[in-house]
């Protein structure tokens, strides 16, 4: 009865709103003002060199007229460049995913001991906590300018990443094929080889190939600090305003990119 | 022979499952278990295999002690259990022969485990029992491409493959369909006497208990209230299992095995 | 009766058949010369790394004890990072929603946008943010515009890619009953389309936003503001001691960023 009253449109001039997307008026209203605040306060204090930046038009200009067209003279430096960013991006992955194998399993509730798994655990979070630039200064710092440097910063990058989440697939692997395995009388590597590992094979292969393909990426910028390969050469293009030849770098870079994930995308895609 | 004497297992602080279970399997028997959900099945047989740990009591297998074992005596205890699964526990991404010889796993060393070079009289007893089952034009396919019932049958045959002295099977039908289920009983059984290799089957499934199995024993909250022959298990010793548990699986279940009697 | 059949016949069995045998070894075969290669071919001198664990050693001696004097100047600039981090999060939303719009198959309007907005994407996500930084730094000099400008540009990439994902996987029929109803484009869009992709999009940003805290830790290293400018100043005096304190206030920065972040996940979802 009442359905048919309000259906028939017997009362006329109701209003209706869109609920609000946050009920509570306070916090609705609140966070539009912090969000107010918080910018006003960010610009004010942020020191913009509105000088110089006034210069950036005519400078990006002058940037992008010197870098037409990209300059591939060089070619031997690019080639070393490039040769020396991908030795390292590949044997910091070989490293990092050799190590990551053990501390994984280290870092893994499910099979790991207490001690040993808060161990597991903190290796993984040092290795995670600092942005790959920063262990490159680090490195480059004790180790002296090179590729080693660029390397032992990947490793460490790879392990990061790989480890944990091949631990955390280990967290989730199904219990009843390490059952089984127990229950035939095998020890702890062999459950780890039956009943463990091929349940995590292929995100193992997965990873090893996504890292692989970070690390290229990576590779390319820890140079920046002076941990090998192409990003040192990109680096000094820029320093003496040879942007022909820094767009040169930049283009190979992103195909090389571009190249790298259609491919690991390709064998992550085949191994199932 | 397996006997188990006064066994209690209490999960951290709470009530017991099992309460002082005595159970003695003598010569190559099929026991089955009879229960509902809950009254501590897998308990008693994962208690045999020390999956679980038991809290007390003594379990002997061949005169052998199993409650106290540790490290290697623990696994070459084991591996003279084999254990079938209600869920096949296959090695999913294993072909079928490597899990078939992954019950080889507590014989073979590391290196020999690892590189899957398993001597050939395992390879010869695999293919054999593989026969045996009628899964052996399986070997190579992976295992996560087979049937349930094919799939238990993989998992009869790896627990074979430990030349067990004794057999356990924790609800090795409840996930197959009736037909599949009747067959993997069946063989179960005849298995049992070619082997002469006693079998302990959780089951679920009263009718079958008693058609494919020599002696029922019957649990209610961690304790043993039936013993005895499938003839003698009437009514009221369902009753007793049973009787004011309301489960929906047993429901449906439970009132064709009067009528099963009778044509039985 | 497993030894009487088993005496009929001596079978041979492998895991891998000859093809998968052969394909294994080509695998492993090529993984072993591309080995070999790199570490005969790489540019290190040997006996330096086999120095590299007791110069490591040494550096982190040279770190400890940190040293707080500074605390007040690390103190500012990790809030340059995170002002550079929020900033450029927020501004890139503006960007990344179009792009990520005429990115997805399902609502670009024809073939030439969907090409312009793969390209936005991709030329974004292959170029670092701190390659970036390096570009924004030599056209408007060092300062947070550099590094808010290489943080964007990064940003939209990501952004843009996820949302356009997440367009691309909504539900067609909400659209098609907008559609029905004779809704215009951008109806059809606010009806249809956004109240599908609220939860990924919240989900996005917030996940961008802890990714550019790290990022902005970085960008004062090309001059591009923030923490990695004081960072840098350190290691060139070799302030070893200082250089430890920064990187415990960036390790607790990031920490915060990571507790906020999951707080901000739940409430969202
Ligand atoms: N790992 C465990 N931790 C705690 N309680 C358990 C565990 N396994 C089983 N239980 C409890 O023990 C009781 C018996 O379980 P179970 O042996 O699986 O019974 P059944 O196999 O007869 O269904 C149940 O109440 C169950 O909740
Ligand atoms: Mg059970």
């Amino acid at each position: 009865m009442t359905s048919g009253n309000t259906a028939s449109g017997a009362q006329p001039g109701r209003v209706w709103k869109k609920p609000p997307f946050i009920a509570n008026p306070w916090i609705r209203y609140g966070l539009v003002a912090i969000t107010l605040a918080y910018l006003y306060w960010a610009f004010s204090t942020l020191p913009f060199d509105w000088q110089r930046i006034a210069e950036g038009l005519p400078r990006a200009g002058k940037i992008f007229g010197g870098a037409f067209p990209p300059s591939f003279e060089r070619g031997g430096l690019l080639w070393t460049g490039f040769k020396e960013s991908f030795q390292i991006a590949f044997l910091a992955t070989m490293l990092g995913v050799l190590l990551s194998v053990p501390i994984a399993v280290m870092a893994a509730r499910n099979v790991a001991p207490l001690p040993v798994y808060i161990l597991g655990r903190t290796l993984i979070i040092v290795s995670r906590s600092f942005h790959p630039v920063i262990v490159a200064i680090l490195f480059v710092a004790a180790v002296g300018f090179g590729p080693m440097a660029g390397i032992l910063t990947l490793t460490l990058y790879s392990i990061g990443f790989v480890a944990k989440l091949l631990a955390e697939e280990i967290e989730e692997i199904d219990w009843g094929q390490v059952e089984a395995m127990r229950s035939v009388g095998a020890g702890y590597m062999k459950i780890l080889v039956y009943g463990v590992f091929p349940q995590i094979m292929p995100r193992q292969i997965g990873l090893s190939m996504y890292q692989l393909d970070s690390n290229l990426r990576a590779s390319a910028v820890v140079g920046i600090v002076g941990a090998g390969g192409i990003g040192g050469t990109l680096m000094n293009a820029f320093g003496r305003y040879d942007y022909d030849f820094a767009f040169a770098i930049l283009l190979m870079i992103i195909a090389i990119i571009l190249v790298s994930e259609g491919l690991s995308g390709w064998v992550r895609k085949k191994v199932w | 022979m397996l006997e188990i004497t006064n066994l209690v297992k209490r999960y951290g602080q709470n009530e017991p499952v099992l309460k002082g279970l005595n159970l003695k399997v003598e010569g190559s028997s099929v026991v089955s278990i009879v229960g509902a959900s809950g009254a501590g099945k897998s308990t008693l047989l994962r208690c045999i295999n020390r999956l679980v740990e038991p809290t007390s009591g003594s379990i002997k297998l061949n005169g052998h002690e199993l409650v106290n074992l540790r490290g290697s005596d623990l696994r070459h205890s084991r591996r003279r259990i084999g254990m079938v699964f209600q869920g096949f526990n296959l090695i999913d991404r294993l072909t079928v022969m490597e899990n078939v010889l992954s019950g080889r796993l507590g014989y073979v060393s590391f290196f020999q485990a690892l590189t899957r070079r398993f001597p050939q009289s395992d390879i010869d007893r695999a293919f054999s029992l593989m026969e045996r089952v009628g899964i052996a034009h399986y070997a190579d396919k992976r295992a996560d491409q087979l049937s349930g019932g094919e799939r238990q049958r993989v998992a009869v045959v790896r627990a074979l493959m430990q030349e067990p002295e004794i057999l356990l099977a924790d609800e090795p039908t409840a996930s197959l369909d009736p037909k599949t289920s009747q067959q993997i009983m069946s063989l179960l059984q005849s298995l049992a006497s070619e082997m002469s290799l006693p079998v302990l089957i959780n089951i679920h499934n009263v009718t079958q208990a008693r058609m494919y199995t020599d002696r029922i024993v019957g649990m209610r909250h961690g304790q043993m209230i039936f013993d005895g022959e499938p003839k003698d298990f009437n009514q009221d010793a369902l009753d007793a299992i049973y009787g004011g548990i309301e489960s929906p699986e047993e429901d449906a279940g439970e009132p064709a095995s009067p009528t099963e009697e009778a044509s039985a | 009766m497993v030894d009487h059949a088993a005496k009929l016949t001596d079978r041979v069995w492998s895991r891998y058949d000859r093809k998968e045998q052969l394909t294994r070894y080509a695998v492993y075969l090529a993984t072993l010369i591309a080995v070999v290669w790199a570490v005969r071919d790489i540019d290190i001198f040997w006996p330096w790394v086999w120095d590299a664990p007791n110069q490591i050693q040494s550096l982190g001696a040279r770190m400890w004890p940190p040293e707080f004097s500074k605390w007040s100047a690390i103190f500012s600039a990790m809030l340059e990072t995170v002002h550079i981090a929020t900033l450029s999060t927020m501004l890139t939303i503006f960007i990344a929603l179009p792009v990520s719009y005429i990115a997805a198959q399902n609502t670009t309007p024809n073939k030439i946008t969907l090409w312009i907005g793969r390209f936005i994407l991709v030329s974004s996500r292959s170029v670092n943010t701190i390659i970036w930084a390096l570009l924004f730094v030599a056209i408007f000099g060092p300062g947070v515009l550099a590094g808010i400008l290489a943080v964007m540009f990064r940003s939209v990439g990501f952004i843009g890619k996820l949302m356009g994902e997440a367009i691309e996987e909504i539900d067609r029929r909400p659209v098609e009953a907008m559609e029905a109803t004779g809704a215009s484009k951008m109806k059809v869009v606010l009806y249809a389309i956004v109240p599908q992709v609220m939860p990924a999009f919240f989900a996005i940003i917030i996940l961008r936003w802890d990714i550019n805290i790290r990022e902005s830790t970085v960008l004062g290293l090309v001059g591009a503001g923030g923490i990695g400018v004081l960072l840098q100043g350190s290691i060139d005096m070799f302030a070893w001691q200082t250089v430890a304190t920064i990187l415990l206030a960036i390790v607790v920065l990031v920490i915060l960023g990571e507790a906020l972040t999951s707080v901000l996940r739940k409430k969202v979802i």
